[in-house]
């Protein structure tokens, strides 16, 4: 793993991106779901399902949103996320093969929330999760099976994802507050 | 300005009335409750953000609708929920206020849900509490009904997203109404340019021009081009004092029948706080319309609970 320090070696997201589809592709199954969390890994979710339905136009992929704020470990020291965004899970989640997208795997806290939250609308069939990055950190025993790059980020540094104006995405390294 | 509402860096910590409370805050809520709508429509129909918590319903004053959504808004969330009717209970025995709610926090409950028919009931009990105790007012007197007026422009706001450009119309007692105040309240600070009232003399504020309201006396011409109409409850016991002639010269005026809602726009919508009187203040057609959104009310009254639960539950000093 090498590790981050200035804004100059940034991965470049889009490729990762392209990594990411390419190992997504021995995953995917009949009776198959996408499923990104909100916001990074709902935007690669997004431009990923178009990329896999052409590759496997049979297994007729769906994809879905969480926001899995209400399901946060740190409500009781922080309060309620100021923006939740709907959750949008529009097929049963019953008995499907999902493929959960995030874009950068650091605790493994959201994952967790997403999991709980997920398993509120049925019982999948398995859970797969894929990120763009995996910047090390984790706190729980919860890790990605797909990362497109394993890169070290210090505590003090933020891996963020954004999106511009032409749905092009972008890493930026920010310091925490 | 103080707020006793707000923590000391401006976050929500009691929900008492909506006069007052800036326009970031509705919107937080009117946001959240979107994603708690979503939540009703799942096999679980439960999040666990208020697990472990114990939310107790005060009602000094009966209203089984307001309560139960309450209640379960709060099951929805995880909580623990007591609910207690104190006007059959203690309070009849002599125990004051305070003593009830003193009692209650003993028993370790983290949220106050309270109905009172005296105004200013619910800042009484919040400026009395331990500072992690949380107070929702669920109707004081005349004052205010925040819940009811937050979820009535999460209806509005559903049907017709473009807030900055409605014209609503609220029909009826606005004086005694608790309802009135806190539905013109959320609709001034959202920025509907245009809130009408309609309703008699008699059955209004004096002042009530200082709300931000334009006046009218006649259905015929305050219905005109509205989007919006919201409909207020005409309480029985006005009708036995001087204030108004009788329930058929009430409805005559003032009842929403079809021909008066063909005054207003085609695609205007149709609210009421419930529960209604059917040939008094809304004729049964239009309440069981297509332009109706009354029952969808009721709906989104849990989502806009959860939401003032769980945005006030995690927001202590």
């Amino acid at each position: 793993m090498t590790t981050l320090l200035n804004p100059q070696q940034l991965p470049d997201a889009e490729s990762l991106l392209s990594i990411l589809a390419n190992e997504l592709i021995t995953y995917l199954k009949p009776n198959t779901a996408i499923v990104g969390i909100h916001s990074g890994g709902a935007w690669i979710a997004e431009q990923l399902t178009p990329l896999l339905r052409q590759s496997s136009p049979e297994h007729d992929l769906t994809l879905g949103v969480l926001d899995s704020s209400f399901y946060r470990d740190d409500y009781n020291q922080r309060g309620l996320h100021a923006e939740t965004r709907p959750s949008q899970i529009p097929f049963d989640v019953e008995g499907k093969h999902i493929l959960l997208i995030d874009d950068v795997f650091y605790t493994g806290r959201t994952i967790r929330a997403a999991m709980n939250e997920l398993f509120d609308y049925g019982r999948p069939a398995s859970i797969t999760l894929a990120v763009l990055v995996n910047r090390g950190g984790r706190e729980l025993p919860i890790c990605p099976q797909i990362a497109a790059l394993e890169l070290e980020v210090p505590q003090h540094q933020k891996l963020q994802l954004s999106r511009d104006g032409n749905n092009r995405l972008h890493f930026t390294l920010e310091e925490n507050a | 300005m103080y707020n006793p509402q707000l923590t000391k860096d401006g976050k929500l910590k009691h929900l008492l009335t909506i006069e007052g409370l800036p326009r970031a805050i509705l919107n937080q809520i009117l946001d959240t409750a979107e994603s708690f709508v979503g939540v009703a429509e799942r096999e679980v129909k439960k999040v666990p953000l208020l697990r472990g918590k114990t939310v107790c319903n005060i009602f000094f004053e009966n209203s089984t609708r307001t309560r139960t959504t309450f209640e379960i808004a709060a099951k929805r969330l995880s909580a623990d929920v007591i609910n207690l009717n104190v006007n059959t209970s203690s309070q009849s025995k002599g125990e004051t206020i305070l003593d009830t709610v003193d009692n209650l926090t003993a028993m370790h409950a983290d949220m106050f849900v309270v109905r009172h028919a005296e105004s200013g009931a619910a800042h009484f009990i919040a400026k009395h509490v331990a500072p992690h105790i949380h107070v929702i007012n669920a109707g004081d007197g005349r004052h205010a009904h925040p819940t009811q007026g937050l979820l009535d422009v999460f209806t509005i706001r559903r049907y017709k997203p473009e807030m900055h450009n409605l014209r609503v119309a609220l029909v009826g007692d606005v004086l005694h109404s608790r309802v009135a105040r806190s539905e013109i309240h959320a609709l001034t600070t959202l920025g509907v340019p245009e809130v009408r009232v309609i309703a008699p003399k008699t059955l209004l504020p004096q002042d009530v021009e200082k709300l931000g309201v334009q006046v009218y006396h006649d259905m015929n011409t305050g219905l005109k081009d509205v989007d919006v109409i919201m409909m207020l409850r005409l309480q029985n016991e006005r009708m036995s004092g001087a204030l108004l002639p009788s329930a058929q010269e009430y409805y005559k005026c003032y009842g929403l029948t079809p021909e008066k809602l063909a005054l207003a726009k085609p695609d205007a919508i149709v609210l009421h706080p419930g529960p209604m009187n059917r040939g008094v203040e809304i004729d049964s057609a239009v309440a069981d319309g297509k332009q109706s959104v009354i029952l969808p009310q009721v709906t989104y009254g849990i989502a806009v609970r959860m939401a003032v639960m769980s945005i006030l539950a995690g927001n202590s000093e």
